[in-house]
């Protein structure tokens, strides 16, 4: 059974790694259609991988060993990051291995080699986007761990796989604390990806771009890898909210039908919330980046109000 | 987990959205918006009423949600919104407190509001106490939303959501004051609009503008 359970574990961050550019293609798709543009092929990003893959690598003279790491750290964390978040099933070796906190910090490692190496190189644009991603980062971050808190509070455990364990188990009930905390993760997440009210992930070369200007110096297989990562990050975010806040259709035996059905579960869930993300996007306008630390504040507020209004209205909400 | 009935689901979460309505008028500049997020309140309010209304069975607690519709839903946004017309203010100056450190006292006043409110829960027997503490702390956020603005308009807005967390939270204590205690407030509420509403022109006749730091001197002393 050890052997069986680890081949689902493999099979799962497969997964995981080949589907993110396809989730990333539907959310620009969906974004396409509500702009009243021609979409772009669901597979366009798939062929940007491969296209990167295929090219030289050009590297600046005076980066160093950082530098050329940094793409294979970043990608190594989130891979990682996959297999610790329950998004098919819950008893899994590694996924049991990890709670929500350590996960928090992958992301937050993710992030420090992604903002050094952008600094590597010395470029203004490198370091101003680095400076801008450690702040959105240092006040998402908060967020998200109060999201979490509370989410810990609800099912007296940090660990992702118990928790989406208990509440995909439990009869549904109006829970005011965790619909403010889904907010608020909401908002983390659309601040943590470069979605829209924060960053513009279809722009270059503009002064107001965060995630762009990380990733200036990179060429071929080295921003294929970023590339790749980001997508892999929006989907890990993806999961870590139908962990916590969508839970049900998620697999707790590895029958395999049940796995199936966890991952048809998964994919509807990941199609409607992909052309969610794409309506929230095209209704939003960017913000000013001195805007965005309020938007991030409310993120926090949502979650601690979500906290407060659990301990006001007591243990049986 | 035990979960509770549908009707004290749906009131908690009520509870909570009155909660947030009132940090979403804690960090409103815009005046117009302030008055449309009371009249949300006021609607909020009536929905937990009836719904009180219903699991009771008291027949007061219809009346008075007839008298929230009216009054706090419809009559008093209107006035307020033909007043905010008339007078052409639209923006609050800046607040006293940037927006961020007021949501933060904000938080600090709910936990506060909690703290106060842990011996009345534990004392009162309703089924719905445990919304005592967000009453208080609606209470309290009105009463920082009047803090920390100056135009006498936001100020007006804030008595009034100071009134609705009052109204929510006797509901919740006791299921709904006396009849006779609620028509007397109702009436306050409705005079001291109108009032106010006279009172906001001659503000504006005598300083030309409607900010509040002018009544802070003695006029002996210009």
């Amino acid at each position: 059974m050890s052997v069986f359970d680890w081949v689902v574990q493999l099979m799962g961050i497969a997964l995981a790694v080949a589907a993110a550019p396809l989730f990333l293609g539907w959310v620009n798709q969906c974004r396409a259609w509500l702009q009243n543009k021609s979409a772009p092929s669901i597979l366009l990003p798939y062929r940007g991988i491969r296209k990167l893959f295929h090219k030289d690598a050009v590297i600046a003279e005076n980066a160093s060993r950082l530098f050329r790491l940094a793409p294979y750290v970043v990608f190594g964390a989130m891979v990682t990051a996959a297999a610790v978040i329950p998004s098919i099933a819950t008893r899994l070796p590694i996924t049991q291995a990890a709670d929500a906190i350590a996960l928090v910090g992958l992301l937050a490692t993710a992030r420090v080699f992604l903002s050094l190496a952008a600094m590597d190189v010395g470029t203004a644009f490198g370091t101003l986007g680095a400076r801008r991603e450690m702040m959105i980062g240092f006040l998402a971050e908060p967020a998200l761990l109060v999201v979490i808190f509370v989410v810990s509070l609800t099912c007296a455990t940090t660990a992702l796989p118990m928790i989406a364990e208990r509440l995909s188990a439990q009869a549904f009930v109006l829970n005011p604390s965790l619909a403010f905390t889904a907010v608020a993760f909401t908002m983390v997440l659309l601040a943590e990806n470069a979605r829209i009210p924060v960053d513009n992930p279809a722009t270059h070369l503009e002064l107001t771009m965060i995630h762009e200007a990380l990733l200036l110096e990179y060429s071929a297989r080295h921003l294929a890898l970023m590339e790749w990562a980001s997508a892999l990050k929006l989907f890990n975010y993806a999961c870590i909210g139908f962990a916590v806040f969508v839970p049900w259709g998620i697999a707790t035996s590895h029958a395999p039908w049940s796995l199936l059905g966890a991952a048809a579960m998964l994919g509807m869930k990941l199609l409607v919330f992909g052309a969610g993300l794409a309506l929230v996007e095209t209704l939003s306008a960017k913000l000013r980046v001195f805007r965005a630390p309020e938007f991030l504040a409310t993120a926090f507020l949502f979650a601690v109000l979500g906290l407060l209004v659990r301990l006001l209205l007591g243990a049986g909400t | 987990m035990t979960a509770l009935p549908w009707d004290l689901q749906l009131l908690n979460t009520l509870a909570a959205l009155l909660l947030l309505l009132s940090f979403s008028m804690l960090s409103q500049r815009r005046i117009v918006a302030l008055v449309d997020l009371l009249a949300l309140q006021g609607a909020l309010l009536c929905i937990a009423t009836l719904l009180l209304a219903w699991r009771t069975g008291s027949r007061h607690l219809y009346v008075s949600a007839a008298l929230t519709l009216g009054l706090k839903v419809i009559f008093l946004p209107w006035l307020l919104h033909r007043l905010i017309r008339r007078l052409g203010v639209y923006w609050d100056t800046e607040p006293l407190l940037n927006i961020a450190g007021t949501m933060l006292v904000g938080v600090l006043v709910v936990i506060f509001a909690f703290g106060l409110a842990q011996p009345i829960t534990a004392l009162a027997s309703t089924a719905t106490r445990n919304s005592i503490g967000i009453a208080l702390a609606v209470i309290l956020i009105a009463f920082l939303t009047m803090i920390t603005r100056r135009k006498a308009m936001s100020q007006v807005v804030g008595f009034l959501s100071m009134e609705n967390g009052l109204f929510f939270g006797a509901m919740s204590a006791t299921y709904g004051m006396p009849m006779i205690v609620e028509l007397g407030v109702a009436l306050d509420v409705l005079v001291a609009m109108l009032v106010l509403g006279v009172f906001f022109f001659q503000i504006r006749e005598q300083f030309d503008s409607l900010d509040l730091k002018h009544l802070e001197s003695l006029k002996e002393d210009q």
